[in-house]
C-alpha cells in the first residue's frame, strides 16, 4: 500500500504587500512628525469640554507651572529678532552662537540677567540648568510685558502678521499668577486669547 | 528563506545551452522588520494629537467707555473658592446669602440652568438672558476657573465676564471655610 505522502509547501510568505503597508504608514509618519517639545513648566492642563483646535504657526505661548512664567514662540526669525531687542533694552550683547543657540530654543523661563549663561550652558547640561521663570509682575516695565512686546513687534516687521497668543497653565496654579499673565496681555491690548486645554468628554444633554 | 533556484541545470544533450534564469524574487523579511521599527519609533516620538484650547476673551479696559448696567436680578455672581468649592448668588452683593456648591453636573452646572429659567420666566420677553460674573479669589486654581468657564459654554450662557472679587466677597468664603 502507498502511504500517503502530505505535501510540503514552502514557508516563505509573500511580503510584498505588507511591505508596502509597513511603509506606507512609514512615509505618513515621518510626514507629519513633530517632536515633542520638553516643556520646563511642566504645566498639567485642564479639561475642558468645548475646545478649538489651535495653530501651530503665529503662535506665542506663555505656560505657567509653579508660580513660574515661560515664554514660547513659534517662529525661529521671531526668537531671533526679540532677543536682539529684548538684548538691547537690557543692555545685553549676544554673540552670533548664542543668537543662534536661541533661536533654536522652543521655550525657555529665565530671567535676563540669566539669558546669556542660559545660553552658553553645553546642550546636554541644559535640563539641570535652574530655570527659575520670566519675572513678571503687574508693573508695565517687567520682563515677560517686554518678551511679548518685542516677540509682536518682530512678528509684525518680518512677517506682517499678528501673533496669536495662547496661555497654557497648570491646573493647580494658584488664581493670582494666571491673573497676573491676564493682566499683563491686557496692558498690551491683548484681550483675546486661548486657554489651553485637554479633551474631556463633552456631557450628555 | 532565499529562494533557491531549482529550475534547469539538467543535462543538456544536444539540445541549446539555456542560460539560467535567475529567480526575481526578493527576500523582503529585514526591509519589513525595518519598516516596522521605524513606525513604531515615529509613533512614539510625534504628538498625534493637536493641542486644542478654549478662546477667552476680556472686556477691553484701556478706553473707558459708558459701563452697561446689568440689573440686579438678571446678574448671577460666581465666587470660587478654594478646595475646588464656589459660592453663588443671584442679585446684589450682600443683598442674598450665597449657596455653597461645588463644580460639576448637578452643582454648578445645576444651578446655572434653574437660575437661568428663572430669570427666564420672572422677566418680560427682550431681557430675559441671564448675566453672570465670575470672581476667582486668590486661593481658586486655575483648573476652578478653567472649569466655570466650560460650564459657562455648556449651560450656554450668552453673556459672562471673569471680574475682581471684592473684599466683602472674600470674607464671606472665609465664613463657609473655602478661603
Amino acid at each position: 500500500m502507498p502511504r500517503v505522502k502530505v505535501a510540503r509547501k514552502s514557508t516563505a510568505i509573500d511580503m510584498t504587500a505588507m511591505c508596502d503597508v509597513a511603509f506606507l504608514l512609514l512615509t505618513f509618519f515621518i510626514l507629519t512628525a513633530k517632536p515633542k517639545i520638553e516643556d520646563p513648566s511642566h504645566a498639567e492642563v485642564p479639561p475642558s469640554s468645548f475646545m478649538i483646535p489651535l495653530k501651530d504657526a503665529n503662535m506665542m505661548t506663555i505656560s505657567v507651572g509653579q508660580d513660574k512664567a515661560f515664554f514660547s514662540v513659534t517662529e525661529q526669525d521671531v526668537r531671533t529678532e526679540a532677543l536682539k531687542a529684548m538684548g538691547e533694552k537690557y543692555g545685553v550683547t549676544f554673540t552670533p552662537e548664542e543668537s543662534l543657540r536661541f533661536s533654536l530654543t522652543p521655550i525657555f523661563g529665565v530671567p535676563m540677567k540669566n539669558l546669556k549663561s542660559f545660553l552658553d550652558t553645553p546642550p546636554e547640561q541644559i535640563k539641570s540648568f535652574p530655570q527659575t521663570g520670566i519675572p513678571a509682575d503687574t508693573t508695565n516695565n517687567n520682563e515677560l510685558f517686554q518678551w511679548i512686546y518685542t516677540a509682536r513687534q518682530a512678528e509684525r516687521a518680518l512677517h506682517d502678521k499678528l501673533l496669536d497668543v495662547s496661555i497654557k497653565a497648570d491646573s493647580k496654579e494658584a488664581y493670582p499668577m494666571v491673573s497676573k499673565v491676564i493682566t499683563i496681555l491686557g496692558k498690551q491690548k491683548l484681550f483675546k486669547f486661548d486657554l489651553i486645554t485637554t479633551l474631556k468628554t463633552a456631557p450628555k444633554k | 528563506m532565499a529562494e533557491l533556484d531549482t529550475s534547469g541545470g539538467g543535462k543538456h544533450k544536444g539540445g541549446k545551452i539555456r542560460s539560467k534564469k535567475a529567480s526575481t524574487r526578493v527576500d523582503l523579511t529585514a526591509m519589513v522588520d525595518l519598516a516596522f521599527l521605524l513606525i513604531t519609533f515615529f509613533m512614539y516620538t510625534t504628538t498625534l494629537n493637536k493641542p486644542k484650547a478654549m478662546n477667552l476673551a476680556m472686556p477691553d479696559n484701556s478706553v473707558p467707555t459708558s459701563q452697561l448696567a446689568i440689573a440686579a436680578s438678571r446678574s448671577m455672581t460666581i465666587l470660587l473658592g478654594s478646595h475646588n468649592k464656589l459660592e453663588w448668588y443671584m442679585g446684589e452683593p450682600g443683598k442674598s446669602a450665597p449657596t455653597l456648591d461645588h463644580y460639576g453636573k448637578d452643582g454648578l452646572r445645576k444651578a446655572l440652568i434653574d437660575n437661568a429659567k428663572q430669570v427666564a420666566a420672572t422677566h418680560p420677553a427682550g431681557e430675559q438672558t441671564m448675566e453672570v460674573l465670575i470672581k476667582p479669589s486668590d486661593k481658586s486654581t486655575y483648573e476652578n476657573l478653567v472649569a466655570t468657564l466650560d460650564e459657562m459654554k455648556i449651560t450656554n450662557v450668552q453673556i459672562y465676564a471673569i471680574v475682581k472679587i471684592l473684599p466683602m466677597e472674600v470674607e464671606d468664603l472665609k465664613k463657609n471655610n473655602i478661603y
